[in-house]
């Protein structure tokens, strides 16, 4: 493996992407034949799914490098896993297919996530060379010092706001254009600032906030309407504490149109004869939308609520390019690179830990969405 | 059962269908909610929306003095256009690479790091949808909680994996991935960290093709392999339309594991950006231009299939 990206990363770019790309769709190819396989009866097959056990393993340890101890413990494994799959209850075959289809993503989040994540667990409680252990000092230093502490009420301000802002004004931009004509292109101006980078919605709204001294022209058009308007032009991402507010800006200017999408779509799936039997009964225009078109578009604002509390949270990009966590503007994920890039490991896994707990609230409510969901199918 | 039959993506449009039949009568008591105030205020909305966005790309055209010395409104009064700060722009950059290179980067990082991810999880979520076994429900509850774990927590042990190999229980089981490997270490992370969401979505779409259809294929002799490859896959394929847009945009757009992952040569159109803001944050004429160029594909793909876009989202999020 490591021998083919480098024999790929000498190719031109592009060409790099195609070839990976066709090497990936032979190594599905081989895996739908396999499944193909795994079910037939006859002794042919028998003998080919007990090589397909021992060479695959072999053949993906080999691909990978790997050392010969991993080598064995894979024959070892193979062996065994045909043995199991051969007595299996629901019929020969029936692992392989399944361990087929789910190896890949399984195999890719173990290494990717789940592995590193308990890795970095443990390494908040090292210091920064990761050799000795040191405890709760970590998260101690980020308590006790100020741009810690700051970085963390940061993101419980950016947490507050910007899914709350976003979802109201996303909602009621939904209600407004709902069956209004040209609706579509009102959507669409909205909705398109989710298709900027964060570092492309940071340089723009820099640009917003642009300042010259008041001797000269405004570029900024944020201070040309300060100085229209008779004030003086403003530092804005300069002048603690509203220079987060700012920041927040930008992410609501981001976050809204997805807002309005989902809800918008979600508005439309209220059933009509609700909406007419609640004006027959005398509702005002308020009364319907408050006692009617809220309640069924629940799970919809509890989703987007969800979804725009962890970008939040997770926010970096745009605090990176917009003022790199300077004055007083940091939050946790900046200040956790931050310290990365300051080869501080223990205090960068210790701030990422924070943020693990920030979030979890949110993913135990949803999973158990999810849970009740799937006790009903 | 119904509850959650109501909540699909196909009964979301059928929804759509429906409500766009019965238009005359829901127009009628629509009109009445609409008052003169309601639509000032979404113009304002769209207004205040678009404004930034425009000022930008006004004052990408305009010549370089001019960006520094007056505002972008002013392109009204005198307009005068240029293509100069996109020829500057593309040639210039850091030491290793110009803003055009790392153009291509974020093209060549963008493409396997969409198709990869999307058909590993196609795979996934069909045994979650479609093969039964013991503790699926867990396990697939536990593959929705890590989309919301932190990417940050497993950017930097990931990154000593890549360095050094992966080391199971004082057993190697992959060597380093070498420096000249060039783009392998972004599409391998952005192909794990793209895995849950995928997943989830493309499962919950799956799970909605009836029972009848892949029952009879069964009967008729089909393999898993077959009923996944020329069933399962053709009708999932507006999801994994949406799901493949959506991930094209975050790879693209991407910075954090860019920044860890895409060294030197490498680096994407992102990244450079970020350096020539920290670098360069008040040469207008080059921020203005370069944010309009590492902008362009994602509108171009945004504003083509926003239509499959927005289903995507949907699909995933209206079940929550």
């Amino acid at each position: 493996m490591t021998a083919f990206f480098q024999w790929v990363g000498t190719m031109h770019p592009i060409l790099q992407a195609v070839v990976v790309v066709i090497a990936f769709a032979v190594v599905v190819a081989v895996i739908l034949l396999l499944v193909d396989i795994a079910p037939r009866k006859g002794a042919v097959y028998t003998w080919v799914r007990l090589a397909m056990c021992l060479l695959i393993p072999l053949a993906v340890m080999w691909v990978f490098n790997s050392y010969y101890w991993a080598m064995g413990v894979a024959v070892v494994v193979g062996a065994l896993f045909f043995f199991l799959d051969y007595r299996s209850r629901d019929g020969a075959g029936y692992l392989i297919q399944l361990v087929a289809f789910m190896a890949p993503a399984m195999l890719l989040l173990l290494v990717g996530l789940i592995l590193p994540s308990i890795q970095t667990m443990y390494a908040s409680f090292l210091n920064s060379s990761g050799k000795e252990f040191v405890g709760l000092n970590n998260y101690i230093w980020i308590f006790t010092q100020s741009s810690g502490v700051s970085s963390v009420i940061n993101s419980i301000i950016w947490v507050l706001l910007v899914p709350t802002v976003s979802t109201l004004v996303g909602l009621a931009y939904a209600v407004f254009i709902d069956r209004t004509r040209g609706e579509k292109i009102y959507k669409v101006l909205v909705f398109m600032p989710m298709a900027i980078s964060f570092v492309g919605a940071g340089i723009i709204w820099r640009f917003m906030y642009e300042y010259r001294g008041k001797q000269y022209d405004q570029i900024g058009l944020l201070n040309q309407i300060v100085v229209w308007l008779g004030g003086e032009p403003q530092q804005w991402l300069l002048n603690q504490p509203w220079n987060t507010l700012f920041l927040i800006v930008v992410l609501i200017w981001v976050q809204t149109g997805f807002a309005m999408v989902v809800l918008s779509a979600s508005i439309k799936g209220v059933p009509v004869e609700l909406l007419e039997a609640a004006e027959l009964d005398g509702a005002s225009a308020w009364q319907r939308f408050w006692s009617v078109t809220v309640p069924a578009i629940r799970p919809a604002l509890i989703v987007v609520l969800t979804t725009i509390s962890i970008a939040s949270l997770k926010v970096f990009d745009i605090v990176r390019t917009m003022t790199a966590g300077n004055y007083g503007t940091s939050v946790l994920a900046n200040e956790m690179y931050t310290q990365f890039s300051k080869f501080e490991a223990g205090r960068s896994a210790a701030l990422s830990v924070v943020l693990f707990i920030l979030v979890l609230p949110i993913v135990i409510y949803n999973a158990r969405q999810i849970k009740k969901q799937r006790e009903i199918r | 059962m119904s509850d959650v039959k109501a909540e699909t993506p196909e009964n979301l449009s059928t929804h759509a269908v429906l409500t766009g039949r019965l238009d005359g009568a829901a127009g009628r008591t629509r009109k009445k909610l609409s008052r003169p105030w309601a639509s000032i205020a979404s113009i304002v909305i769209a207004f205040l929306w678009t404004v930034p966005t425009l000022g930008l790309f006004i004052s990408s055209f305009r010549p370089r003095d001019q960006i520094q010395s007056s505002g972008w409104w002013e392109f009204f009064i005198h307009p005068e256009v240029t293509g100069e700060n996109y020829v500057t722009v593309l040639q210039s950059g850091t030491t290793q690479l110009t803003i055009l290179e790392s153009f291509v980067n974020s093209i060549a990082i963008t493409i396997p790091a969409t198709i990869v991810p999307l058909m590993i999880a196609a795979m996934a979520a069909y045994a979650f949808a479609w093969i039964d076994f013991k503790g699926r429900n867990a396990l697939f509850i536990f593959v929705f909680a890590l989309q919301i774990v932190p990417i940050q927590m497993a950017l930097v042990p990931l990154l000593s994996s890549f360095s050094r190999g992966i080391n199971l229980f004082g057993l190697q089981v992959t060597l380093p991935l070498g420096a000249s490997a060039g783009y392998a270490q972004v599409w391998i992370a952005h192909s794990m960290f793209a895995l849950p969401l995928a997943i989830y979505l493309l499962h919950n779409f799956m799970s909605e093709i009836p029972g009848d259809i892949i029952e009879a294929a069964r009967v008729d002799g089909a393999s898993r392999g077959q009923i996944f490859l020329r069933i399962v896959l053709p009708l999932t394929m507006p999801a994994i339309a949406s799901v493949a847009i959506f991930q094209f945009l975050w790879v693209w757009n991407d910075l954090l594991v860019a920044l860890v992952f895409a060294d030197g040569a490498a680096a994407p159109i992102t990244k450079l950006l970020a350096e020539i803001t920290g670098t360069r944050g008040n040469d207008w004429y080059l921020l203005t231009a370069g944010a309009f160029v590492s902008i362009i594909i994602p509108l171009i793909v945004f504003f083509s299939l926003q239509r499959y876009f927005v289903r995507g989202l949907l699909a995933g999020s209206t079940k929550g």
